[in-house]
């Protein structure tokens, strides 16, 4: 049975950083297939306007082919044109604990994420996507610098 | 020229010859518009004949009581199940990004969640005395069936667009509803309940909250004319609601919240300070509700007070939240029926009770020693309070007297709410006024232009026509949504026999996160 890795990817630069690390990775495991992963930062529990809401699925349905188009696409072209094999998801969430569900769920053996890109009071107080990622996966996880 | 123009208009401002006009413009307006709704609440508040219960009060808690027991008590059943799918218990991993059972229960709950749980019950207070809080407290539980009903079918009658965007409300469910059922008359009932949805939007929904809004500055301020106030407010709603200003919008998405937070852990103060007078409160709520302790009209009095404030405050049986509700993401329309129930739980039972506890315990309300009795004022419309104050103003005074400063952070706090109220209601009027005239920009514009006018015309009149105006226009959407719900409420039954059923079998199960 072939490796799985997840690459998480915000859109970033430093996520390149990530992708090349985890195709060099995958080939020197003889050919691990590669899961680009975006997830849209969402909490089921903010508040918006009657408005918004009536207007929710469509903007979902958009910030969703923008993420595919934009990240996981290119992201996903690159694996294969390295010679591996690829698959490529966009979802909201919480960027740690989904991103860990979807490796579940996919039976992924690591996570491969870049640096959080952004820091700030916020993500010191609560931590980074990163951060919590590492602090709570099920599976090893790879942060590259 | 301009320049001058706007030097010399200033200077007259500050002149007391003009200010003296500004304040009878005020008069005005309040005149021409006591006169032109008179007929209208008239008609909505006519007492059953020969007794002075208004009937359109019976009318509300009769619906309630049906829905209570044709669901079988469903609000105290379900209540459990309510709160699991509120955190998501039962939602779909793949939905997220969708909107919420959470998110459409704040939506809604930020449109009703205002000044009818401030200044509402302080009117309810001050004129029904503390028994109108127990009433106030029954038709909210019992409210919550009407609530149930109606946000079911809001969410399985919604209209969905190719383009992904969701329409829905009473007169959505109320057409179709009809139609499926083979009755006849849906469309005219469907026009009829949006003629009053769209003057709910403009009384309740807007002047009512300008009005209040403008009582509680000038506590701080001072005096000055109301429609100065309007003309700032109808600005603001203006700029969000046609200019596309999010950012006001978004501001006041994070703050309204923390602001209701805030109000609920000062009243919690407040009654924590005075845990000793809590047993005594109750006591004067339950000795008021069924002998009225003096107020005018006695115990129907307190009766009749409560259950309108009740029914202005959390809206069931009236229609709007079903058009808030029916935005949400599930494949089961009745889960968010149970969701909605929650709704005036968290208003009138929680919220409500709260500020009437605080104005109770605070003592505004002036009791004559030697009877026990509350007293009443000049006119003997309502009771004498100490300084004289009602609506928003006696529950400020109420909190002012445990902590000084609370005044400030409740006008803080009013006007945010009036503000949240507005932009939420101007959805729920714009729905309707898009049933009737179609979808499109321009006819979108004309409603957001009157529904700004309004706010001026709202914030000038006095309390008075503006408060019967609000209530007669919101009791006469519930007048055609519960009249439709009694027809409609059989498919909500069988909807809940299917879903109480798969629940049981476990055939609907929690997804595990």
């Amino acid at each position: 049975m072939s490796m799985k890795l997840v690459v998480g990817l915000d859109g970033h630069a430093t996520g390149e950083k990530a992708l090349s690390h985890a195709i060099a990775l995958a080939k020197m495991a003889g050919g691990a297939e590669i899961l680009v992963v975006h997830i849209i930062e969402w909490s089921p529990y903010s508040f918006h306007t009657a408005e918004e809401n009536a207007m929710r699925h469509k903007r979902r349905e958009e910030e969703i082919a923008l993420a595919q188009d934009r990240i996981v696409a290119p992201a996903v072209k690159a694996v294969e044109e390295a010679g591996l094999k690829a698959a490529g998801k966009v979802r909201h969430g919480d960027v740690a604990d989904t991103l860990d569900a979807i490796t579940k769920e996919e039976k992924g053996d690591q996570i491969i994420v870049a640096r959080a890109s952004d820091g700030g009071f916020a993500s010191r107080l609560f931590g980074s996507a990163t951060s919590n990622l590492v602090m709570g996966a099920s599976v090893p996880v790879t942060v590259v610098n | 020229m301009k320049k001058l123009g706007l030097s010399a208009a200033l200077m007259a401002m500050a002149s007391p010859a003009l200010a003296q006009e500004a304040q009878s413009l005020d008069a005005r307006v309040n005149e021409a518009f006591a006169t032109a709704t008179g007929p209208f609440v008239s008609f909505i508040f006519a007492p059953i004949p020969g007794t002075s219960f208004p009937w359109i009060v019976m009318w509300l808690v009769i619906g309630a009581t049906i829905f209570t027991v044709y669901f079988g008590a469903v609000q105290f059943r379900f209540f459990g199940h309510a709160i699991k799918l509120v955190k998501g218990d039962y939602s779909d991993p793949n939905d997220a990004g969708e909107v919420s059972h959470f998110q459409a229960l704040a939506t809604a709950l930020s449109g009703t969640v205002g000044l009818g749980n401030i200044a509402g019950v302080a009117v309810a207070v001050g004129i029904g005395g503390p028994g109108a809080t127990f009433w106030m407290i029954l038709a909210g539980l019992l409210g919550m069936a009407s609530k149930f009903t109606e946000c079911t079918l809001g969410v399985k009658y919604r209209n969905e667009y190719p383009d992904g965007t969701v329409s829905g409300g009473p007169m959505y469910y109320i057409s179709k509803g009809f139609n499926e059922l083979g009755l006849p008359g849906g469309k005219i009932l469907a026009v009829l309940f949006s003629i009053f949805c769209i003057l709910g939007a403009l009384g309740g929904g807007n002047m009512f909250q300008a009005n209040q809004a403008h009582a509680q500055i000038t506590q701080i301020t001072g005096d000055y004319p109301g429609w100065i106030t309007g003309i700032i407010f109808a600005a603001v709603v203006f700029a969000v609601i046609v200019g596309g200003i999010k950012s006001i919008a978004r501001v006041t998405e994070k703050v309204v919240p923390f602001m209701g937070v805030l109000y609920v852990g000062a009243a919690l103060v407040v009654l924590i300070v005075n845990f000793n007078m809590i047993g005594w409160a109750f006591g004067q709520i339950f000795a008021g509700a069924f002998t009225g302790l003096g107020v005018a009209g006695g115990m129907v009095g307190a009766l009749i007070q409560g259950f309108k404030r009740a029914a202005f405050s959390n809206e069931a049986g009236v229609g709007s939240a079903a058009i808030a509700h029916s935005a949400v993401k599930t494949k089961e329309p009745i889960t968010e029926g149970f969701v909605s129930l929650l709704e005036p739980l968290i208003d009138t039972v929680v919220i409500c009770t709260m500020t009437a506890l605080v104005i109770i315990i605070s003592q505004q309300l002036l009791v004559d020693q030697a009877t026990g009795n509350y007293m009443l004022n000049e006119a003997g419309t309502a009771i004498a309070t100490v300084d004289g104050n009602s609506g928003v103003a006696l529950t400020s005074a109420a909190f002012g007297s445990a902590i000084s400063w609370f005044p400030f952070v409740l006008a803080i706090a009013v006007i945010l709410f009036a503000f949240s109220t507005m932009i939420s209601w101007s959805y729920y009027g714009l729905k309707a006024w898009t049933y009737l005239f179609g979808e499109g920009k321009t006819t979108e514009l004309v409603f957001k232009i009157i529904f700004c006018i309004f706010i001026v015309i709202g914030a000038a009149a006095s309390l008075g026509p503006v408060i019967d105006f609000s209530d007669a226009a919101i009791f006469a959407m519930a007048v055609v949504n519960i009249f439709c719900l009694y027809f409609l409420m059989k498919l909500v039954r069988t909807e809940l026999a299917s879903y109480a059923g798969r629940l049981k079998s476990g055939e609907i199960k929690p997804f595990t996160h």
